[in-house]
C-alpha cells in the first residue's frame, strides 16, 4: 500500500494528547482518501446531533494517495471535512498547492481533530514530531499574517502552513481555511469549526521518501498526462482561466445578476476572461507536481485599489461582480483580496452581500438597519460589506450567520432572497435555465455547489435541450457525481477532469502505479457512488431530507426576465419532483432520498445500514411505494 | 587547485531556468529526487524551487562556478571540478557532510542528503538533464552562457521593439 502513509494522526485539542493509528487498507481501498476517507473517518469519530461549533464535533484534514507523487495536478491535493454550520449536515472542501504534498512527506494520510484548545493554539507537523503550540500572538491575523509569522518562529521558509484568518475566529459562518495565501478550502464554512477549537493553524515540514510501486509504468502514465495537460483538454485553464466563463454564460442568459434577478450582466464585456487577461493578470502559476498551471494572478494597475495582487477565478469574480450588479474589476478585485484576507469564501460572501442587497432595494432593510446604502451596482459597498460581515460589524453580524440564518432572524419575508442550498449560498450559474444542472445543485450533499457535480456540462454544451425537465437527468447527474467523488477523493484537480480521456480506466491506472493497489475502472466509480451515499448517510443521520434537496426560493418562482435564450424559465416544484425521483431512483434510493439496504450491500457499506435502520421507508423498493 | 582553461569553462552547459516562465510547480524537483533516488522528495533533489511571491518563481541547480567556491572550500578535497563538464564531483569516501561547500555556495545548490550525509550537486545527468526533459513550461534549458546571454539579449530586443517591429508588419 505505497502511496499513502499508512498513518493517521489523532489530536485532542482538549487534553493535548496526540496519538497516530494505522489507516487500514480496506479503509483506503473503500474510501479511496480526499473526501472519501476524510467523511469516513468523520463518520467514525463524531456523534449524531453535535452542534457544528461545539468540541465534540470533530474536524478531519485528509490528503489522497497521490498526494506527494509526482501524478500531475495529483500530488498536492488536501480536503478539510466536518458537520457544516451552514447546511449542519456533511462539510468539506478541498484545496491545492503544496500544503497536501507537505502533508504526505511528514507521513500522514489524515489528520482528525478533537476537543477545543483552552486558548488559541496551532499543530506543527515536523515528521514524526508533532505539538500544540501557543497561537495567541497569531490571534487576529490573516492567513498571509499567520504564515509569514509562523515561518519566522519556526526559521524554514518551506514550511507549509494552513490558517484561518479573523472570520473563522469569530465563528463566521462563511470562514474558509486557506493554505499558501490564495488557495482555499472554501465551501461549507469549515474555517469557523476550526474558529471554534482556538485551532488558527496547521504548520507541516516533511522530509520522508514517497515511494511508488510501479516508477516506470508512473512516469509513462505521467508523460502521457502531461502531453495531454499541454493539448485542448486543459486549454482553458491555461489560456484564460475560468473567467472564460462570463461571456460564455452570459450569452446563454445563464449567468446570474443582482442576487438572482436577471441572468444576463450588461457589463460583461469589462469584467471578461479576456478583459482580464489583457489589463490585470501578471502571471499564470501552478500547484506542486501540475502540468497545467492556472493560477491566474492579477495586479491591478491603477486607481484606488492599485496594487492589489490576487488570485482570480470565475466563482467569485461573479459573486462579488455580475451577482452584485458590479462592474468594477478593480474592486472585484479588491474584494477577492480581502476575501482571502479575512479567511472567508469568497463565492459565499459574494451571496451575502447580494442578499444585503436585495433586502435594500425591496425594503426589508434601510440605511439605518443596515447602516450603508446597499444599492446594487455600488462597489464601494460591496468592498466595505467584505469587512463588516467578517469582523462582524453592525449588520455585518447578522449576515456573518450566512443568507439563510440571517433570513431567519431578520424575517419580514426575506428568505425569498436568500439565495442558498441547504444553507449554502448559491454559485455563478443560473440553474432557472440549467435543469440539469438544478438536479446537481439540489442533490449535492454538501449544498448548493458546482463542483460536486458537472452537471452543468450536459446544459451549457447542448447535449439536452437544458430548459426541460425530464427523466434521464438523473442518470446524468449520478455519473458526473460519481467522477467528481473520485476525482475529490483520489485528489485530482476538478480542471485536469478532460484529460483522463479512459475516464475512470485513467484514474485506476493512476492509482495503481502509485499505491500497487490494482484497481479496475468499475472497481473505482464503485468507490465514487460509494462515497456519494457515504455524504447522503451522513446528512440523513444529521436528521437531513428530501425536504432538504431543494432549490431556492427564487429560482423556484421568478422567471429569468432578460431579453434572450433563457426568458422566462424557472424550475417548478413539479419538475424538480420529477428530477428527484428520477435521481432517487438511478440512486437506488426510495421516495424519501434514503439509501435502501440492497444498495448498502452491494456497495459494501451494510457496516452502516444502522444509520437507515429506523427509517421504515427504506425497507420499500422506491418504483412500488405508495400513489 | 588547478585553474580550468576559459577556452573549456565557455563550453559548459548548466541548467538555468527562465523565471518568465518557471510556475513553481516542482515538476523539476519530483523528476530529480525520483531519478536519482527513485523516491519522491525535495530533500533529496538536486534542483529546487523558490516562491517568495506569487509573481517571483524560480528554480534553481548548479551554476558551474569557475573557480568554483564550493570546491575551493572543500577542506577534505572532496569535490573536483570536471574540466570537460564543468559538473562538480563528489567523492562520497571523503566527504563527511561539514558542510562548507554549502556555505560558500552562493545560489544555496549544494544540499545535504538527509540519511547519507554527504552533499549532493546537480550532476546534469550526464549532460541530459531529466528536469529540462519534464518542465512542463519549457521553463529549463541546458545551455552555456552564451546561449544564456542571447537568449536575454532576444528577449530584451523583442520587448523594446515591439511597437516598431508590429508597426513594420513583422511578427517577432
Amino acid at each position: 500500500m505505497l502511496g499513502y502513509a499508512g498513518r493517521i494522526l489523532h489530536v485532542d485539542l482538549t487534553s493535548g494528547k496526540i496519538w497516530t493509528e494505522p489507516l487500514k487498507e480496506e479503509l483506503a481501498r473503500k474510501y479511496v482518501g480526499g473526501i472519501g476517507l476524510g467523511m469516513r473517518l468523520y463518520l467514525d469519530y463524531s456523534k449524531p446531533g453535535v452542534d457544528p461549533f461545539s468540541p465534540e464535533n470533530p474536524l478531519v484534514l485528509a490528503t489522497g494517495p497521490l498526494s506527494g507523487s509526482m501524478v500531475p495536478t495529483g500530488g498536492n491535493g488536501h480536503a478539510f471535512v466536518s458537520k457544516s454550520p451552514q447546511t449542519f449536515g456533511v462539510g468539506e472542501a478541498k484545496a491545492h498547492g503544496h500544503f497536501g504534498t507537505e502533508l504526505k512527506r511528514a507521513g500522514y494520510d489524515a489528520v482528525v481533530f478533537y476537543g477545543k484548545a483552552e486558548k488559541p493554539v496551532y499543530l506543527w507537523m515536523d515528521d514524526d514530531s508533532v505539538q500544540l503550540l501557543d497561537a495567541q500572538y497569531l490571534w487576529g491575523k490573516s492567513p498571509q499574517e499567520t504564515e509569514d509569522a509562523i515561518k519566522k518562529e519556526l526559521k524554514d521558509f518551506y514550511i507549509r502552513v494552513a490558517s484561518i484568518g479573523v472570520a473563522g475566529e469569530k465563528l463566521v459562518r462563511i470562514a474558509c481555511i486557506i493554505n499558501e495565501k490564495t488557495r482555499a478550502c472554501g465551501r461549507t464554512g469549515l474555517g469557523a469549526v476550526m474558529g471554534s477549537k482556538n485551532l488558527k493553524a496547521v504548520a507541516i515540514r516533511g522530509s520522508k521518501d514517497i515511494a511508488v510501486a510501479n516508477k516506470d509504468r508512473l512516469l509513462e502514465l505521467v508523460k502521457i498526462q502531461h502531453e495531454r495537460m499541454k493539448g485542448p483538454a486543459a486549454r482553458k485553464y491555461r489560456t484564460l482561466g475560468t473567467p472564460e466563463n462570463v461571456l460564455v454564460l452570459n450569452a446563454l442568459g445563464a449567468m446570474p445578476t443582482n442576487n438572482f434577478t436577471g441572468a444576463v450582466f450588461p457589463g460583461a464585456d469589462k469584467i471578461s476572461g479576456e478583459y482580464l487577461n489583457e489589463r490585470f493578470v501578471a502571471k499564470i502559476i501552478g500547484c506542486s507536481s501540475c502540468a497545467m498551471r492556472c493560477e491566474h494572478i492579477a495586479v491591478v494597475p491603477e486607481g484606488p485599489y492599485k496594487g492589489t495582487t490576487t488570485r482570480i477565478e470565475y466563482e467569485p469574480l461573479w459573486a462579488m461582480g455580475p451577482n452584485c450588479g458590479v462592474g468594477a474589476l478593480d474592486a472585484i478585485l479588491k474584494g477577492m483580496d480581502l476575501s482571502n484576507y479575512y479567511g472567508v469564501d469568497a463565492i459565499s460572501i459574494g451571496g451575502i452581500i447580494s442578499f444585503a442587497m436585495d433586502l435594500y432595494k425591496n425594503g426589508i432593510v434601510n440605511k439605518e438597519t443596515a447602516g450603508l446604502e446597499l444599492d446594487f451596482g455600488n462597489s464601494e459597498t460591496m468592498v466595505e460589506m467584505i469587512k463588516r460581515v467578517s469582523i462582524r460589524e453592525g449588520f455585518g453580524d447578522i449576515l456573518a450567520e450566512g443568507v439563510k440564518l440571517a433570513a431567519e432572524k431578520i424575517g419580514n419575508g426575506s428568505e425569498k432572497y436568500a439565495v442558498h442550498i441547504k444553507g449554502v449560498e448559491m454559485t455563478g450559474y443560473d440553474i432557472r435555465g440549467l435543469k440539469t444542472a438544478a438536479l446537481g445543485y439540489a442533490v449535492s450533499f454538501r449544498g448548493a455547489d458546482h463542483n460536486r457535480h458537472g452537471a452543468y456540462g450536459p446544459d451549457v454544451s447542448g447535449k439536452v435541450n437544458r430548459f426541460k425537465a425530464e427523466k434521464g437527468r438523473g442518470k446524468l447527474v449520478k455519473e458526473t457525481e460519481d467522477l467528481y467523488a473520485i476525482i475529490d477523493s483520489i485528489i485530482v484537480c476538478k480542471f485536469s477532469r478532460g484529460t483522463y480521456v479512459k475516464g475512470y480506466d485513467d484514474l485506476a491506472a493512476l492509482y495503481g502505479a502509485v499505491t500497487g493497489i490494482e484497481m479496475s475502472g468499475e472497481e473505482l466509480r464503485l468507490a465514487g457512488e460509494r462515497i456519494n451515499n457515504l455524504g447522503r448517510l451522513i446528512n440523513i443521520r444529521e436528521g437531513l431530507t428530501r425536504k432538504d434537496d431543494s432549490l431556492p426560493w427564487k429560482v423556484m418562482h421568478v422567471p429569468i426576465p432578460d431579453e434572450g435564450p433563457s426568458k422566462g424559465s424557472y424550475v417548478s416544484q413539479e419538475e424538480l419532483d420529477l428530477l428527484l425521483d428520477d435521481y432517487y431512483e438511478v440512486r437506488g434510493w426510495n421516495k424519501e432520498g434514503i439509501p435502501t439496504p440492497e444498495k448498502l450491500k452491494e456497495l459494501g457499506m451494510e457496516d452502516l445500514a444502522y444509520i437507515i435502520k429506523d427509517k421504515p421507508e427504506s425497507r420499500k423498493k422506491h418504483a412500488k411505494t405508495e400513489d | 587547485m588547478a585553474a580550468v582553461p576559459k577556452a573549456e569553462a565557455a563550453k559548459w552547459k548548466l541548467v538555468s531556468c527562465d523565471p518568465e516562465k518557471c510556475t513553481g510547480c516542482a515538476v523539476c524537483e519530483y523528476i530529480c529526487s525520483l531519478d536519482k533516488e527513485n523516491v519522491f522528495s525535495a530533500q533529496k533533489s538536486r534542483i529546487r524551487t523558490m516562491r517568495i511571491h506569487p509573481l517571483i518563481n524560480i528554480s534553481i541547480a548548479c551554476r558551474l562556478c569557475s573557480p568554483a567556491p564550493c570546491v575551493t572550500a572543500c577542506p577534505r578535497d572532496a569535490l573536483k571540478q570536471s574540466e570537460q563538464t564543468g559538473v562538480i564531483m563528489i567523492d562520497d569516501e571523503k566527504c563527511d557532510g561539514c558542510s562548507w561547500c554549502i556555505e560558500a555556495c552562493d545560489y544555496g545548490a549544494v544540499t545535504l542528503h538527509p540519511e547519507k550525509k554527504i552533499v549532493r550537486i546537480c550532476d546534469t545527468c550526464e549532460g541530459d538533464p531529466e528536469c529540462v526533459k519534464w518542465c512542463p513550461e519549457e521553463a529549463l534549458d541546458f545551455v552555456t552562457r552564451d546561449i544564456i546571454a542571447q537568449k536575454a539579449r532576444l528577449a530584451v530586443s523583442k520587448k523594446l521593439f515591439k511597437e516598431a517591429m508590429e508597426a513594420q508588419g513583422i511578427k517577432p
